[in-house]
Formats: structure tokens, C-alpha cells, sequence
């Protein structure tokens, strides 16, 4: 009986580590946010244009029937980090040929058609999301995130935060070519 | 050139460091003096290299020497001074190499303070020591050598993260290690006692200054860095139960046990073969702690850059040191024969209740840390385990320990006398509740549990007092007469007495910051006004300073109470263009009563779009500094009994010297 109870902390300290070696698997990335959505369909939405603005608005069956999958992004002028990624995304539409739809988030139309006409427009259409109701729809944890949506409206691939820096594109790019998003012979 | 010499100190002290655990450890099986002897020299020589290896760095950090990589990956030439300095120290490299050098310190202590040890205990529990700094001397070797050389050279670096370029912080990790390493040498004893064993009081007798030493140091490191969250963090709050304060945390609570269950063994032979326990799991949890922190296993702000081959090493270390350890205690521990007897009314009866709570604590903190592992592991879903936990399952153990620490005292050894024992605290009790009933007419409000934490300090702070003032008969005898008593008490007791008192202030500016806590959050434009505990404070606007290597947004805020002015409060918001980050600074007007803290930080919402409105936080939190002077308390109860007589005892040449002065602060 005392052995047994003087051996519970070495059974203990086993059970323990057992654990942690398989809390080390280098693939397992504690920080990351599971999404609900992935390989779900994409919520049921409806989103005016913004106004002031000629890009028309953005509802689920823009999304739906696309002959490769497309992005959506979710945006606001009062985001900074969005600003940086601004460009980054411009560039994927522009040289890649990425289709790209955006989500207005809770910004006053004004202020996004100011931040647009300063630093162009690169998305096909853009709903403007004024009450943040259509985020909740999609499980925002803040802005900006950016969607894969494939042809059946089901999503791919979340990545929460700006697509900035050298990682964050690397990662983005992957998802983007795994889906199948960018057309074949597109630069690079 | 001087990278070079540091990296091959390193390579010495390895090599010192595998002939001592080796060497001593055959010596003392095979009772040959001089082996067991070369561990001192062994010893010593280690804390020389690696005290090289660490000035190396040290020097590459103060000339910006932009040829090594951990200085262009953690330094700038632009930073102050003080920070390149302790920029030594902030990387995972540099940090690691600290935690080496303090392990080489203790082990140097103890063989050169170590006179009244026996000469095989002394030589076992040196090469154990020597095991742990080769496991840890090899892994900053391979896989983390902080004098790795970067080629070509940039033409300046990276900048330390600017939320650790602060006095509170650069001094945290010296603090917190030193007491986290200073466990090792208690482990090696331990570990040394069970090879040997043999347990009695004259070993509790030396590891108990070692253990008062680490303790001291680890209070002061948590208290430090408690300090440093609560005002460069900028949300007011001093402890959040982030995995990584709870590894710091755990160590603490179970040294504490350690320190009190040492008591015992040492005065009346019992508790051995728990206290061999606790001694070993002290350390293991610090190991537990730089392991969670290097490896990237749960997530925290804290935590260095993650690395998997890392993570490994420090796992295997961690398996080899505690489950060896462990193996040893459950093959040794059982042979050990107990010690005295005593009553279920007694002192040790009383330590028994105090070391069962603690340990309790630290099991259920260990358990919150690692359960979004375990969960994960087994269902895949993804928690955190946050405050609501930790508050609802700790506050009330603590409560429970309150009450038994201001009771333990007034106990006497084998066996308590319960009447007297009533007659003695009556009083106390009655004055407690009286003080809860008072802040309760007076407060009115608050959450119910505060009400019982006052009711709890209370009577830990008045039972303290009491049981220091019947030793020393006061107000029973003349004054002079009291004092002279008070002069011959053991410095142990009077550390014992300031220690628990500390506690009890402590427990005070917890209670009074988080259950009466005022908070405003607003955007404010120029003129706009706050009122917050009867202050009232306006936001004059806010203006754009630069420093040495940061810009700053700058608010002006004027408090007034009652018309008249109180002060005027500059809280910043600070952006360091090199390491591309933010921090807070707030501005804090402390007084006893309580702190108004505020911050600033840019507008990030829709809602305030127009310019020059900014997101002012302002907090009045009561009582708060009281958490900082109780832990100050702590400190210098465990130095006061570091400094007891008793500690010396079998070393009488040096007498004269306090027993603190056994640590050389290398």
C-alpha cells in the first residue's frame, strides 16, 4: 500500500508527459481559431451596395455558381491593419486574376467610399454590412477576415487578421491554389 | 573574438560539469575524500565559465555587436542603455543562459558556504546538481547558442519587444529565475537524501536557507512582474492566470508548503519522506514552467518563440530529472521510517491542514493550466480555462488556508491545550467579525465573497499581531521589559509574524481592487469630462512627443475633487517604429487609499470617426497598492528569517555573517 501511494507521483508525472509529447507535434498550432464554417455552406445573406458607391451589392447567390471559387473579404476604412492588407489583396486580383467580393463591416458609407477612391477598388461587388449583422452570419472575431467560397457555396478556408507579411501571403497563396481559385497560367 | 570566448566558456563548464556528476557521486560510495572533494572545485569553476560566457554576452549586447545574431535579433543601437543590458537577457538564448548561471551560483553556494554539510551528502548532492546544468549546459549548446554569429551583418537590429523595454521587467526574469533555480539545489539535496537514504532534521536544517533564499526571490519575481502587468499593460488588472504566471505561480505555492512541512522534519523528525516530496515536485513544476514557456504548448502573451526540436530536448530533460526523481522517491520513500507522533490538536497537526491546502492549490491551478491540452488531446476541442475558474475554485481554498494560518501559530508542538487555545483567540475572533460588520455597514455593496475575504484578512492580520504580542507579554509587562523580549525572539519568528501579516495586506488590496473597482471606458474628445470615485477629470487633448526610440500620442488629463485641482495625468500611447509595435503607458496617481489609473489608446471603431477623439480608460481601483506593500512584507519576513541564528547553527566562524550573504549575487 505505501509503495503504491509513494509510486502515484511517478504515475502521475507519466501520465503528464504522455501529453505533453503529443501537445509537441509541431502541425498543432494552439493559437489557431477552428472555424465552424469550414466546409460548411456559406450563411444566407443579402447586402445593399454601399451608397455613394457604383459597385453593385453582394448577396450569397453572387457566390454560388462561379466556375472557380472566390473571396471574400471583410473590410472597414476604420481598420487599420485592412489598409495594409488593401494592397496585398489588389495585387492578387490584379496579377493572379482572383476573383475578389467584399463585406463592408459596420462603416459609415461616406468614409468607405473615401478610403475606396484613395486607394482603388479592386472587388466586384461589396454589401455594405452597416448593422454587422450579416458578420455575426459568418462568425467574425474581427476585421479583416477573408473567405474561400467554392461553386457550391461551401466554405474552403478562413484566415482571420490582414494577409500581410511574407507567412500570411505564403499561406494564402497555398489556400488559394489548393482550392483552385486562381486561373491556370496566371503570373506566377 | 569575445562571442568566441564566451561560446567556449560554455564548452568548459559542460566539460567541468560532466567530471562533477560523475566524479563526487563515485567518491562518496567508494569513501574516497579526495573525489568527493574535487566537487567543490568543480563547482566553482563552473560558476567562473559560465559567469564568462555570460559577461560575453553581456558585452555583445552593450557594444550593439550586430556580427552576433541574438544581438541583432533583440537589440537596436537607438535603445537605452539599461535595456541593451537587459536585452541579455530577453531572448529565449540569453534567458537560458541566465537559468544556467544561477544554477551554477547555487551549486558554487553550496559548496563553498556548505561547511557543516557532511562531506558524502555534500558530494552527492553536487553531482546531482551537475546532472541538471550538463542537461541544461548540452541544450544551449545544440540548440540554442545565444553566440551564434550572423553573416553579413546588419547595419542595425531588431529592437527588444518594446513591451518588455521597462525597469519592472528587466529586473522580473533575474528575480523569478533566481528563485525558480534556486529550487534546483533543494531537488539535489532531496535527490541526495533518498540515494543516501537518510533523512533527518540537520538536513532539513540545510536546505532550509536555500529554500528561503529561492522563495524570497520567486515572491519578489511574481510581485514584480504582477506590478509590471498592472501598469505597462494598460488594462489595470495585476493578474490574469495566463499559463504562463500560473507556471510561476505553482512553484511558489508549493515551496511555500515546502518551506512549512521543513519545519517540521526539522523540529520534530516527522513529515520526511512529504517533505523529500515536495521537494522534488517544487523544482519540477520550475522545470515544468521553462518547459511551457520554450515550447509553444498553450498559448499565452508571454511565451518565447516556439520551436519543436526545442520543446523535445526540454521534454526529454524533463523526463529524465522528474520522472527519475520520481522513480527514485517511489523505489527509496517507502523504507524511510516516520517520525514523531503528534495530536490532531497540534502545531504539526496545523502544518499538516496548511501543507494539504497548498498542495490542493497548486493541483488545481496545474489542473486549469494544462486542461485545454488534456481536452484537446482527447476531444479536439479547442477552450481556455480563464479567470471564472480559477476565482471560483482558489479563492475559497485560500479562505480555508486564511483561517488555519492565523490559527497555526498559537498551537504548540505534540500537543495543543484547546481551552487555552480559545481563550487566547476570543478575542481575535470577535474583532474580525466586528471589522467585517463594519465594512459591511460602511460599504455597503460589493460582492458577498469580498465580505468573507475582509472577515478572513481580518482575522489573519489580528491573530498575527496577537500571537506576536503574547510572546513578547505585551501591554502584560513593563514596555521595556516587551522589547527586550522582543530583541530576544528568534529572527525567525518575527519573520514568520511579518510574513503572515504580509499576507493579510495583501489579501486587503486584492479585495479592495477587484471588489470595488470603478471602471470608465469612453471616447472623448478635447473637453470632455469624467467622473469616477468622486474625481473629476477632464481631457485637455492630446499631443504628439517623441522619445529616444519610440513616438508617443500624449493625453492631458486634469483630475479635480470638488473644484479644487488634484493633479494632472499624462498617459501615452507609444509606437516604436523599429519593432513595429505599440504599448501603453499609463498614468497612475497613487495614494494608500487607492490608485486612479489611466490610458489612452487610438480610436478603433466606427462610432468615433471624427478627429481628435480618443478611447480614454480610467479606473479607480481601492486599496491596490496595499498588494505591492504586502508582498514587500513577504520579502522581508523571508530575509529576516534567512537571517536567523538557527540557519548558522555547525557554521560558528561565521557567525557574525547573515546567512543571506551565502547566495553571491553574481
Amino acid at each position: 500500500m505505501k509503495r503504491l501511494i509513494a509510486g502515484l507521483p511517478f504515475i502521475a508525472a507519466v501520465i503528464f508527459g504522455v501529453f505533453f509529447l503529443w501537445g509537441l507535434n509541431p502541425d498543432r498550432d494552439p493559437n489557431e481559431i477552428p472555424s465552424v464554417l469550414i466546409s460548411q455552406p456559406a450563411p444566407a445573406f443579402d447586402l445593399d451596395p454601399v451608397p455613394g458607391l457604383e459597385t453593385p451589392g453582394l448577396a450569397r447567390s453572387d457566390l454560388v455558381g462561379n466556375e472557380r471559387p472566390v473571396v471574400v473579404n471583410v473590410f472597414a476604412s476604420w481598420c487599420v491593419p485592412c489598409r495594409a492588407e488593401h494592397a496585398v489583396l489588389t495585387r492578387f486580383v490584379e496579377r493572379e486574376g482572383m476573383r475578389l467580393f467584399g463585406i463592408n463591416y459596420k462603416d459609415k458609407p461616406e468614409d468607405a467610399v473615401k478610403w475606396l477612391n484613395d486607394l482603388g477598388n479592386p472587388y466586384e461587388r461589396i454589401g455594405s454590412d452597416l448593422s454587422g449583422r450579416t458578420g455575426i452570419e459568418w462568425g467574425l472575431s474581427g476585421v479583416p477576415e477573408t473567405f474561400i467560397v467554392d461553386g457550391d457555396g461551401t466554405v474552403l478556408f478562413r484566415y482571420v487578421g490582414p494577409v500581410v507579411g511574407p507567412d500570411a501571403v505564403e499561406r494564402f497563396t497555398q489556400a488559394l491554389k489548393q482550392a483552385g481559385a486562381l486561373p491556370k497560367g496566371a503570373a506566377s | 573574438m569575445v562571442p568566441e570566448i564566451g561560446h567556449f566558456a560554455l564548452a568548459l563548464a559542460l566539460a567541468l560539469a560532466l567530471v562533477q556528476s560523475v566524479l563526487p557521486i563515485a567518491g562518496a560510495s567508494r569513501r574516497n575524500a579526495v573525489w568527493m572533494k574535487s566537487a567543490q572545485a568543480t563547482a566553482i569553476g563552473q560558476v567562473l565559465f559560465v559567469a564568462i560566457a555570460f559577461a560575453a554576452l553581456m558585452q555583445a549586447f552593450i557594444v550593439s555587436d550586430f556580427t552576433v545574431r541574438n544581438v541583432v535579433e533583440n537589440s537596436h543601437s537607438l535603445k537605452p542603455m539599461l535595456y541593451k543590458v537587459a536585452g541579455t537577457w530577453g531572448s529565449h538564448e540569453g534567458s537560458l543562459l541566465l537559468w544556467i548561471l544561477i544554477l551554477a551560483v547555487f551549486g558554487a553556494g553550496v559548496a563553498w558556504f556548505g561547511s557543516n554539510i557532511p562531506a558524502e551528502t555534500k558530494a552527492r548532492t553536487l553531482s546531482v546538481q551537475a546532472w541538471i546544468s550538463v542537461g541544461f549546459l548540452s541544450f544551449l549548446l545544440l540548440t540554442s547558442n545565444p553566440f551564434e554569429r550572423v553573416f553579413p551583418p546588419p547595419l542595425d537590429g531588431n529592437d527588444l519587444n518594446p513591451l518588455l523595454q521597462d525597469m519592472g521587467l528587466a529586473m522580473h526574469p533575474p528575480l523569478l529565475y533566481f528563485g525558480y533555480v534556486g529550487f534546483s539545489i533543494v531537488f539535489s539535496f532531496a535527490v541526495a537524501a533518498l540515494l543516501e537514504g537518510r533523512v533527518d532534521p540537520a538536513w532539513a536544517r540545510w536546505v532550509r536557507p536555500w529554500t528561503l533564499a529561492a522563495w524570497v526571490s520567486l515572491t519578489a519575481g511574481i510581485a514584480l512582474g504582477s506590478w509590471w502587468a498592472y501598469y505597462e499593460l494598460g488594462w489595470g488588472g495585476w493578474w490574469f492566470w495566463d499559463p504562463v504566471e500560473n507556471v510561476s505561480f505553482m512553484p511558489w505555492l508549493l515551496g511555500t508548503a515546502l518551506l512549512h512541512s521543513a519545519i517540521v522534519t526539522e523540529k520534530r523528525d516527522a513529515f520526511k519522506s512529504w517533505t523529500i516530496l515536495l521537494a522534488i515536485l517544487t523544482f519540477s513544476l520550475s522545470l515544468l514552467g521553462t518547459f511551457i514557456v520554450r515550447s509553444g504548448l498553450l498559448t499565452s502573451v508571454h511565451a518565447f518563440a516556439v520551436d519543436p526540436e526545442r520543446g523535445l530536448y526540454i521534454l526529454g530533460l524533463l523526463a529524465v530529472s522528474i520522472g527519475g526523481s520520481l522513480a527514485l522517491y517511489a523505489w527509496r520513500a517507502p523504507e524511510m521510517e516516520p517520525g514523531g507522533l503528534f495530536r490532531p490538536i497540534s502545531r504539526e497537526a496545523g502544518l499538516l491542514v496548511n501543507n494539504l491546502i497548498l498542495a490542493a492549490a497548486t493541483g488545481t491551478v496545474l489542473f486549469g493550466t494544462l486542461y485545454p491540452l488534456i481536452l484537446e488531446a482527447i476531444t479536439g476541442d479547442k477552450i481556455s480555462v480563464g479567470p471564472p475558474f480559477f476565482n471560483a475554485a482558489f479563492i475559497p481554498m485560500m479562505l480555508a488556508l486564511v483561517v488555519f494560518m492565523g490559527l497555526g501559530p498559537f498551537l504548540s508542538w505534540k500537543r495543543a491545550d484547546i481551552a487555552g487555545l480559545l481563550d487566547r483567540i476570543r478575542f481575535v475572533v470577535v474583532l474580525a467579525f466586528i471589522a467585517a460588520l463594519a465594512a459591511w455597514y460602511l460599504l455597503n455593496g460589493g460582492p458577498i465573497m469580498a465580505y468573507l475575504a475582509i472577515l478572513g484578512a481580518a482575522w489573519l492580520l489580528f491573530a498575527t499581531l496577537r500571537e506576536w504580542a503574547l510572546r513578547i507579554r505585551l501591554f502584560e509587562v513593563p514596555l521595556a521589559e516587551s522589547a527586550r523580549r522582543a530583541r530576544n525572539l528568534p529572527r525567525a519568528s518575527h519573520g514568520m509574524t511579518l510574513a503572515h501579516a504580509g499576507v493579510a495586506v495583501l489579501m486587503m488590496g486584492m479585495i479592495g481592487s477587484t471588489g470595488w473597482k470603478s471602471e470608465e471606458i469612453v471616447f472623448a474628445a478635447p473637453g470632455t469630462e469624467v467622473t469616477i470615485a468622486g474625481f473629476d477629470i477632464t481631457f485637455e487633448g492630446a499631443t504628439q512627443v517623441q522619445g529616444p526610440n519610440y513616438i508617443a500620442d500624449r493625453g492631458t488629463l486634469v483630475v479635480r475633487r470638488d473644484g479644487e485641482l488634484v493633479t494632472t495625468l499624462f498617459p501615452e500611447r507609444r509606437y516604436y517604429p523599429v519593432a513595429e509595435s505599440q504599448t501603453t503607458e499609463s498614468a497612475i496617481r497613487s495614494t494608500l487609499a487607492g490608485d486612479l489609473y489611466t490610458s489612452i489608446a487610438t480610436p478603433a471603431s466606427d462610432q468615433v470617426n471624427n478627429a481628435g477623439a480618443w478611447t480614454l480608460r480610467i479606473l479607480y481601483e481601492p486599496l491596490v497598492n496595499l498588494i505591492w506593500i504586502g508582498s514587500i512584507l513577504l520579502v522581508i519576513g523571508g530575509c529576516l528569517s534567512l537571517s536567523d541564528r538557527r540557519l548558522r547553527v555547525g557554521a560558528p566562524r561565521r557567525a557574525k555573517q547573515p546567512a543571506s550573504d551565502a547566495v553571491p549575487a553574481e
